[in-house]
Parts: C-alpha cells; structure tokens; sequence
C-alpha cells in the first residue's frame, strides 16, 4: 500500500509533464476576465493544442484522435494540467458525454463530420434532457417531435428544455423528445441532434438563487430536423440516454469552495463566546473534526478507485458517494462559518466579509450542488439499487400510456 | 497509486473470515454473553494463538510471523466482523504495540515471543474513573518500583496476566508494565455495556512495576501506542460496520410490511445508504490510517485521528440503525443486533471517546496550518 506511480506511470506522468512544460499557459485567465473579457478564446486555444498533441480524450482510440489510453493516464493528465494556470474547461459536457453518443449511434459521415471539431474545441456541444416537467424523473420529458406534414421525412421539434449547461455558447445539442405519447413514458421517446444556430431554438439564461448565471432555459418551436439527425431507434431513446447517462460515471462531479482549512483561517481571528479566538470554541472544533474527516474520507475514497484504474480493474461503487457528502458540507461549513461572525455573518460583501465572502457563496451555491446532477434523494436511490441491491421503487407510471399520466405543477 | 490491500493480504482476509465463521459464530459469542462466569472464549484464544495471529506483525526473531501491520487491519476486520470475544486488541494491539514502541531489548525479548505464542494476555490501564485523562489528572503512582492506585475500567483486566498502567514517578507520568498476578493487585469484576468483553477494577497497593520507555515520557507513550490501536480498532469498527448493513438489507429483503418487503421503501432505501455513506468514509480513512501505521509516518497522529472518528461515527450508527430497521424483533435478546450496539460503544470508548480524539485532531490541524 503506498500513493506511488506504477513504473509504467511514472514514464507517462514525466511526458505529461514535460509537454506541459512547453505548451500549457504561463498566465491565467482570471485577470482578464475581471476586466470583462471572454475565457472563450483562450479556451478553445489550449483545447487546440491539446487536440493537436493527443491529450484532448486520452482514452478515446487513435483514430478518434485520442491516445487509446487507459483512464489513469487521463487523471495523470488532469492532475499535471490543474497545476499550471490553465482556462476553464467548456468542453466536458461535449468529450464526456454528447460526442460519445453520437458516435455511438450516428453513421460513419456524421461522426466523421463532428467528431474532430469538437475534441479540438472547435464546436460545443449541450445536453438537453432536463424540462421542467422531469428533472430526476427524465423519463416524463414533453418535448415532442413530430414527423412534418410534408412527408419529407423530417421531424418537427417543439417545446422547452430546462438547466441546460452551455446551452448560449454551444453549436449543437442532443434532444432527448416524445415521438409517442400513447406508448408508456420510457417507450415512447427519441433522441436527436439538433443546431443550437436554428432561428427555431431560443435560449435563455436561468437566473440562479446565487445570482450567477451558467445554465438556461431552451425553447424549441417547429424546428426541423432531418431523420439522419436521429440517433438510435424511433422511441428507443430511453436506451439512448441511458448510455449518455453511462458516459457521465466518470466525471466524478464534487462540491468545492471553501473548506476546513479556510474554517481554521477565518476561526484564528473571528473572536468566540469567550472573547478569544472563535476556533477555541469546542462546538466548532468538533465540526471541524467532522469535516476534516469527511473531506479525508472523500480524498482517500478516490485514492482508491485510482487504484483500481490503475491495476486495471472496474472502480468499486465507493466513487458514488462523492457529490452527496460534498455537497451537504459545502452547506453545513458555509452556515457553520457564517454564524460563527454572529450578526456580522449576514454581510456577504467581499470587501467586508472574510475570506471575500467565501463562505457566503458556499452556501447560496450548496442548494445547487445538492440538486444537481442527481439530487441527494436520487443518489441515496442508485446507492440502495445499484450497489446494495435493493428493489426499485415501484412504478405507478411504468405501464401507463404517457398521455394518460396525471400531471401537477 | 496503490492505495489498496494486495492480493496476498486480500487472501488472508477471506482466510481469516472462513476461520471466525467456523470458530466463532455468534452462538459461541453469546456463550461469554450469557454465561456470568466466562470472562472470554478461551478455545478460541487458543485456536487463534495457534493460528499465528497474535503474532501477525511480531517480528520472526521474537517467535512473531513478521508480517506487517497491513495484515493485522485485514485481521482486524474480520474479528470486529464475528464481535470475537477474545482479549485480541488489549494484547495485541495494546500490549505489543507498546512493547515494540517503547520496550528495551530485553523487554522485547522477555515479553514478544510469550505473547506470540499465546501465553500472555495484555490489557491496558489508564482510566481511574469518570470523565477525560489527563496528565494532570493521573493518581497513580509508582514509588521504588511500587505501584499503588485504582485503575477502572480495565478492559480484561480479569483475565490479563501483564498490564500496561499508565501512573505518575516523581510527579512525572510514565508507563509501566505489571504482573498482575504478582502480589498486591486485586481484580474485581465490573459489568459493562458489552458483557463479551471482559473488564475489571484493579487495586494496586504496592504491586512490582518496570517502567516501559522513558522516565516522564509516559503521556506521550501512551498516546502514540493509543495512535496505534486506534487504526487497529478501526479497521474492527468497520467490519462491526459493514456486517450491520448486511444485517439491516437481508432482514429488510425479507421483511413484509403493507403488503410490500420493507427494502423497498424509501425511509429504509436512504437508511441503508446512509450506512454504506458513512461505512465508505470510514473505510477510506482507516485505509490511510493503516498506511501510516505500516510506514511509521509523520502523519499518524493526524491519520490515526481520522480513522477512529470516522470509524466510531460508522459503527454506531450501523449499530442503531440495524437494530431500527428490524424493529421491535431487533431489540430482543435474541437477535444479534445488540450484540454489535453493545460493541460499538466499547470500541469507541477504549481508548478514549471520539470527542477526545476530535480535539487532538483539531489541535494538530491548528498546529499544522499555522501561518
């Protein structure tokens, strides 16, 4: 037991390295942003070069433009990359989990036609699944495609999509729509792919509770797709979606922001109920503990499904607890930390509040984490199914024809 | 990265627990539990010793198997999985551990190869009565080699032949090892939460003492030995952990309520994964604790630390929940449930209560980030 590269890693991590040397960013972005600049450009830069030297998907086969690598390389790759000043990364939702379906299910043209411009960053790609009928229930999705009138064979797509990520800077989408609203909710849907660019598409931006922006509502009113932009069977896009689903376990998603170590900072100068620092106070020290605890936990959890990449086995079901106990710390050390100011804890100013008001985002940020990309409740569900074994809830919709289902708010 | 067991220790692993499952079922486990007058499970004391596992991590030159530390954790869990009613952590995680610590060469010698070979039974003494020890608070005391002072609880200390006491020479506090079946100890028998386990009062009033490392460096003796059985004892509170879901989802799988398995609905779904949640965070810490131990690193106040929290947080809510999922058969004697609750709270409670290591884990993180 030891947290060292196998021989054959530690070669890899020294090439990793060595090309970053030369080719990654000297500066950050952050600068410029502040001043209203766009992360896009550089963005889409050093997805280029990574494109171009074969780092872009690690994993993905050669012909692809990949490295055909095994996916210890790609966390090798990301670790090295996270530490220089790289930009953010738009691209994740298009690599991890929209290109591999479609090249799962389009003809040899289509993948020829997207696959290289998308690795090299130079069209993105958003997943519309999510509506505002179906969030964790995906399968109620009432978006609708229609065969035209015409008899041309092409489909006319109408309706809305909701908490689409990237969907106002994105190219193209995968459109998850009811074709038969008379067959039972999981067998009546189908999947496309669609241009973000048609005059039929309309996306908005959401306004978050933590005022930042990032996803959007997209509305679709007649907008036509050709029959070659079906991926998969008519009505078999729940099966489609389950793979697009698939490709998304590794994007090991957790909750960050400020952590105990930032709690320890701002408790070393707050004053506490005796007038000396708040850290000596013994409530806080033992969430402190709690905390520390949990983040190790965490930490050494994915330790260990980096063993198991690197001894080429399946990751064990442990990587499934990320986001749930990340997410409600996020929660808890943000509150936490605000009531340790006591009444100043109500300013979220970052010139007045500590650490720039860190503590403040954390916890108008944490409702987010908890609901996003499976909420907590959903996650406790796949772990009950998927790893302990247990029964599936029972369906009261699973025969029932979609047109047929009650519907409430 | 190899943060993991490896094959041959995985193997021992599934060895171990063929051997507790044939040795030490719970039936055999309720005999110590029942019976006022069996202070342990003695044929299986001795089956054990014969196995080699009291001295799995002894080095081969003091009569030990010399294998690591990594494979007493695989151990570990096993036994804290069958709740084994055995002296095995005040002997070997205590006594031996604190003897390869801090013993001298003829200490060493002396005591290893006996314990190895199952003719010692270890316990270890330093609480004296309610509440937090401290080096303040220590009354103990050693005077010409003699020992005199009130120990309590000593878990085993009824069946113990060689303690570990923790007491003050000249103000200082040091760590001594009693022959407890020497002149001037008195053993009375105390009852406690988890009847498998033995435990006793012990009255010391003059019984011969040697000291065990350093003159004045008993504190911080104890507390790196206690370091030490705190990642052992993890790795027992997880396999506790791990066989209390087990419990829960196989009774929940066969357990009809409204006309439906109770697996199946959501209040025991979120229930149980809880209990995988907090199991996972506490394997992962005991993971790293059981690096630390086997490489001596710097880390192992902080990792050790971690390993007991998690792992004490683990078990007794395991514990609880099981016995809730079962409802009212799991609060009766005869099922199992409460043989794990009872055994959760001695775990966490050995050596020391998981808010007294919360603040020692504080205090080395407040030392550690300092500016």
């Amino acid at each position: 037991m030891d947290f060292n590269d196998t021989p054959e890693e530690a070669a890899y991590r020294g090439q990793v390295r060595a090309w970053l040397e030369v080719n990654a960013p000297k500066r950050a972005v952050g600068d410029d942003l502040e001043r209203g600049g766009d992360s896009m450009p550089p963005s889409k830069a050093w997805q280029a070069k990574k494109a171009a030297a074969g780092y872009a998907q690690i994993t993905w086969p050669k012909e692809w433009g990949g490295q055909g690598g095994n996916p210890i390389q790609q966390v090798i790759f990301n670790q090295e990359e996270a530490k220089h000043p790289i930009p953010p990364n738009p691209f994740q939702i298009s690599l991890g989990i929209c290109v591999p379906t479609v090249a799962t299910f389009a003809d040899d043209a289509t993948k020829a036609r997207f696959v290289g411009p998308a690795l090299r960053g130079e069209e993105i790609w958003c997943q519309l699944f999510s509506e505002p009928s179906g969030g964790s229930d995906l399968a109620a999705a009432r978006t609708k495609a229609v065969p035209a009138p015409d008899g041309s064979g092409d489909w006319l797509i109408s309706g809305q999509k909701v908490w689409t990520t990237g969907a106002h800077f994105s190219d193209f989408g995968i459109v998850v729509c009811r074709t038969n609203p008379g067959a039972p909710k999981h067998k009546g849907l189908t999947m496309f792919w669609v241009d973000m660019h048609d005059p039929g598409i309309e996306v908005k931006p959401i306004h978050q509770m933590s005022g930042g922006p990032g996803f959007n509502e997209v509305f679709f009113t007649d907008v036509r797709v050709k029959d070659s932009q079906r991926l998969g069977a008519v009505d078999d896009g729940w099966k489609v979606s389950l793979v697009t689903l698939m490709n998304e376990r590794l994007a090991v998603g957790g909750a960050s922001g400020a952590g105990w170590r930032e709690f320890i900072e701002a408790a070393r100068t707050v004053p506490g109920l005796d007038g000396g620092p708040a850290l000596k106070d013994q409530a806080l020290r033992e969430k402190l503990a709690d905390w520390y605890v949990h983040a190790e936990g965490l930490k050494h959890t994915r330790n260990r499904t980096m063993t198991a990449l690197s001894r080429g086995q399946t990751p064990g079901p442990e990587s499934s607890i990320g986001k749930i106990v990340s997410a409600l710390q996020m929660q808890d050390l943000g509150n936490t930390a605000i009531e340790m100011l006591d009444q100043y804890g109500i300013i979220n100013d970052p010139e007045l509040a500590p650490l720039h008001a860190a503590f403040h985002t954390s916890l108008m940020f944490a409702p987010g984490m908890r609901i996003a990309g499976g909420t907590d409740e959903i996650l406790k569900n796949i772990i009950a199914e998927r790893v302990l074994g247990l029964p599936g809830d029972i369906r009261v919709d699973k025969d029932v024809p979609f047109k047929d289902m009650p519907t409430g708010r | 990265m190899n943060f993991d067991f490896s094959d041959d220790q995985k193997f021992l692993k599934s060895e171990v627990r063929k051997f507790l499952e044939a040795n030490a079922p719970t039936r055999r486990v309720r005999q110590v539990l029942d019976d006022k007058a069996r202070l342990f499970d003695q044929p299986l004391w001795r089956a054990v010793a014969e196995q080699g596992w009291l001295g799995a991590a002894i080095p081969e030159q003091f009569g030990g198997l010399g294998l690591g530390h990594l494979e007493l954790c695989v151990m570990a869990e096993e036994i804290g999985r069958a709740v084994a009613p055995i002296p095995f952590a005040s002997t070997v995680y205590f006594l031996a551990e604190a003897i390869q610590l801090a013993g001298d060469d003829r200490q060493k010698a002396e005591i290893l190869p006996k314990i190895a070979a199952g003719e010692v039974i270890g316990a270890v003494a330093t609480s004296e009565g309610p509440g937090v020890l401290t080096p303040v608070s220590v009354q103990t005391s050693v005077t010409g080699g003699k020992l005199t002072g009130v120990k309590i609880p000593v878990t085993d200390g009824d069946i113990a032949d060689l303690c570990l006491v923790l007491a003050k020479e000249n103000g200082q506090p040091g760590l001594f090892l009693v022959d407890l079946n020497g002149e001037g100890v008195t053993r009375e028998a105390v009852t406690t939460l988890d009847p498998t386990r033995d435990a006793a009062k012990l009255t010391f009033e003059g019984a011969s003492a040697q000291r065990l490392g350093a003159a004045g460096e008993g504190f911080v003796l104890i507390e790196q030995v206690f370091d030490r059985a705190a990642v052992l004892l993890a790795f027992e509170q997880c396999g506790g952990a791990d066989k209390c879901l087990e419990m829960a989802k196989a009774y929940a799988l066969e357990r009809y309520a409204f006309g439906r398995i109770i697996a199946s609905y959501q209040a025991i779904k979120h229930k149980l994964a809880d209990m995988y949640i907090k199991n996972e965070l506490a394997r992962s810490n005991a993971y790293y604790g059981a690096w630390a131990l086997n490489t001596n690193a710097p880390e192992m106040p902080v990792a050790a630390s971690a390993a007991r929290i998690a792992a004490s947080e683990a078990f007794w809510f395991a514990s609880k929940e099981n016995i809730q999922t079962h409802g009212g058969i799991g609060f009766t004697w005869e099922m199992d449930c409460h043989l794990y609750y009872r055994r959760s709270r001695q775990l966490s409670l050995v050596a020391g209560a998981p808010r007294v290591w919360k603040e020692r884990l504080v205090s080395h993180l407040e030392r550690r980030n300092a500016a």
